[in-house]
């Protein structure tokens, strides 16, 4: 088999060629090709999905194959559910190259060459079978991502996005290489199988494995923007350009979820077996803070993409949770869930794009009104705020079913309602937002006087534009209506339980990388029926209704406004408090969480 | 393995120090070069973990099979490593030089759009 590096190979080769021969080439050459090669990707992606549905592809570069249970080389071990996020990513660059072809019309071909390398990194991540290799893939992405979200150098917003977004990240780079080093030192190894394998078989003791494992994933947490990681990720979408944003929010966050889990289930599962309640608790514990802080940070914005990114925060809130359960079921709903999160997240920056594209702002005041000539702009905010309230049809409904599902059976009934808050809120703020600038509801000023940044937007593109391509409108209406059917077929869901299944199969897969004995079959998935959680959307968008007219109408809360504004300013004034803007301070609460999380595994292993 | 031990403790203190500059930095430029301090300590600790007592460089291609050789595989990591992190502190580099002509500060405290 060859083709299995493809996937990483095309974008590299295109985008050198691309810095070599470019500034001679049209922009619409440039877009083609960006176009073909990220449809190519894609074609390549889902192919590999199909072709790993009964045993995961393991490809060996350069032929070196392990000898006597010994990894000599560096692998891809593709599985569905790493063939699967890439055929995500790819899927979404390709949404991001149609919706740049007529929007920034003054980028040159560095913007195409960079956006491919991001898709190199980003598929490199999810097929890779390596450490150290991870690292790179992590980094490449980093990079190439810093590099587009300051793309629009000549403002100051941009510059300051990248430049928090890159020490925040680089810094976590280094604590997983740190806990990379740790892994080696330990046991010789970087192959996860084998290092799996190894540190199974001979514990190194002490705190040594449970404190790699922090470092490893913490520089995935950074990139999962988990409380209190989070803050790069709201000054770094907000201000970047918006065909970025929807890779960014979409799937780059959640592929540092994806190498959190990744990590642990095929290097330090076995090794922290003992101990998985703990691991459990810790990422539960992310988790619901995540979702709480971004839920509320979400809602007391003004500016429509940082808004969208605070609710990328708190949708991640609700994978960790996912995650957290450390059940293949949760893992199975989380994949559904991050599925429809990023189709409809990837939507939604589209709307906030056109926006841009139309009114060279997404202020929610400066806007006020003015969507009433965009109607149908307006329809898809209101149903991608559904999306991510998890309406049915969106997959994101299955998903939270199917995690309610599995927290049930674990006893962690709480964990839905965490989620259902997330919904709440994040929809909630679509919503008001939608309201004021669709329908010119509520009020013309912010009503709070201490208010939430107002970045200036220069425009991304030429003059006034009195009507929207269909290059911008179709990959928002393609995006938001495959997060409605994508989960509709029980086939999809039934095969993201049985990818979560074979992720979790460490020692099926340690055995299968280093000796190539095959996995053994799958055993019979169920899944949740959705029919009985219906109550929740339900409940969801009736309470974010309530929560959007509130605050579009403060006054008709009558004489409970003081009670309600006063409540609500004291959740959100702490946590506006924290966001500082200064990388310095971000800094500070990174040593913090690793410190305090490293704490929680340290006593928790001990008892 | 004094050496290994000594080694983590120059490591540690290299990345604390490192995170206090960038904590508390008034300079950008100042702010990449204690991000490249603490990178450093990663170099310490790989080139700690791959280090053989009396071991030679790893290049195998005239001296005796039974020679000592320190780790190849973290010389190889440590090259990446070094290629990688140029790389990131250029773009830091290439940004700071874009704010300060730009808003013609380097403080990062004086123009800050990012807050609450």
């Amino acid at each position: 088999m060859w083709f299995p590096p493809l996937p990483v190979v095309i974008p590299l080769i295109v985008a050198a060629s691309l810095v070599a021969i470019g500034a001679y080439l049209p922009r619409r050459v440039l877009d083609l090709v960006a176009c073909a090669t990220a449809a190519s990707v894609f074609a390549i992606c889902c192919h590999l999905v199909a072709a790993s549905a009964d045993q995961p592809i393991v490809y060996w570069f350069g032929g070196w194959r392990p000898e006597h249970r010994f990894a000599l080389g560096i692998c891809f071990v593709i599985d569905q559910a790493g063939a699967g996020l890439a055929a995500l990513v790819s899927l979404l660059v390709l949404a991001a190259f149609l919706f740049s072809w007529q929007y920034f019309e003054s980028v040159k071909s560095l913007y195409h060459a960079l956006m491919l390398v991001f898709l190199a990194g980003m598929c490199g991540m999810c097929l890779t079978g390596d450490l150290f290799n991870l690292f790179v893939w992590f980094e490449l992405m980093s990079a190439s991502g810093v590099a587009l979200c300051g793309y629009k150098s000549e403002e100051f917003g941009p510059l300051q996005g990248a430049l928090n977004f890159a020490i925040l990240n680089t810094l976590g780079a280094y604590l997983s290489l740190t806990g990379v080093a740790i892994v080696y030192a330990s046991v010789g190894a970087l192959n996860f199988a084998q290092a799996s394998a190894s540190l199974a078989a001979h514990d190194p003791g002490g705190w040594l494995v449970p404190i790699a494992f922090l470092f490893v994933i913490s520089g995935f947490l950074v990139k999962a923007a988990a409380f209190p990681f989070h803050f790069w990720l709201a000054d770094a979408h907000a201000v970047a350009p918006t065909p970025v944003c929807i890779l960014f929010s979409g799937v780059m966050v959640e592929l540092g979820l994806y190498a959190a889990a990744r990590v642990y289930w095929s290097v330090f599962a076995i090794p922290l077996a003992a101990h998985s309640s703990v691991t459990g608790a810790l990422f539960l514990t992310i988790g619901t803070l995540t979702v709480i802080v971004g839920g509320i940070e979400c809602f007391s914005q003004r500016h429509l993409k940082r808004l969208l990114a605070f609710s990328t925060i708190s949708h991640t809130g609700v994978m960790f949770l996912g995650v957290g359960l450390l059940s293949a079921d949760g893992l199975g709903g989380t994949a559904i869930y991050l599925l429809g999160h990023g189709l409809v997240k990837g939507g939604l920056f589209i709307c906030a794009g056109i926006l841009l594209h139309r009114f060279r702002s997404v202020d929610e005041f400066e806007l006020h009104g003015k969507g009433r000539e965009l109607p149908w702009t307006g329809l898809l905010l209101l149903l991608g705020a559904l999306g991510l309230a998890g309406m049915p049809p969106f997959a994101t409904f299955f998903g939270e079913g199917q995690l309610a599902d599995s927290a049930r059976r674990h006893g962690l009934g709480w964990v839905s309602g965490v989620m259902m808050l997330s919904g709440i809120l994040t929809s909630a703020a679509v919503l008001r937002i939608g309201g004021r600038i669709f329908l010119g509801w509520g009020l013309r000023r912010p009503f709070d006087s201490d208010e939430a940044p107002a970045i200036p937007m220069e425009s991304e593109t030429h003059g006034g534009h009195r009507n929207t391509p269909g290059t911008m409108w179709l990959p928002a209406l393609a995006l938001i209506a495959g997060a409605m059917a994508v989960a509709l077929a029980p086939s999809v869901r039934i095969a993201a339980l049985r990818a979560a299944h074979r992720m979790e199969d460490t020692r099926g897969v340690t055995d299968h990388v280093l000796l190539g004995t095959p996995m053994a079959a799958v055993p019979e998935v169920h899944i949740a029926p959705a029919l009985g959680e219906l109550w929740k959307p339900a409940v969801n968008v009736a309470c974010a209704a309530l929560l959007a007219l509130a605050a579009l109408f403060p006054r008709a809360l009558g004489r409970a406004r003081r009670a309600v504004v006063h409540a609500i300013e004291r959740a959100i004034h702490p946590l506006r408090a924290m966001h500082t803007g200064r990388v310095g301070d971000y800094v500070a609460w990174f040593i913090l969480g690793v410190g305090v999380y490293g704490a929680m595994l340290v006593f928790g292993y001990r008892r | 393995m004094i050496y290994f031990y000594a080694a983590m403790a120059v490591a540690a203190w290299l990345f604390l120090v490192g995170v206090y500059g960038i904590v508390t930095s008034r300079n950008l430029i100042h702010l990449c070069l204690c991000l490249v301090v603490v990178q450093a300590s990663t170099y310490v600790l790989l080139t700690a973990v791959g280090y053989r007592p009396g071991g030679i460089a790893p290049i195998f291609a005239d001296v005796k099979q039974t020679d000592k050789a320190v780790d190849p595989v973290i010389q190889a990591l440590m090259l990446t490593d070094i290629v990688v992190e140029a790389t990131v502190v250029a773009l830091l580099l290439a940004l700071t030089v874009q704010i300060k002509k730009k808003t013609g500060t380097l403080n990062p405290d004086k123009v800050n759009l990012m807050r609450g």
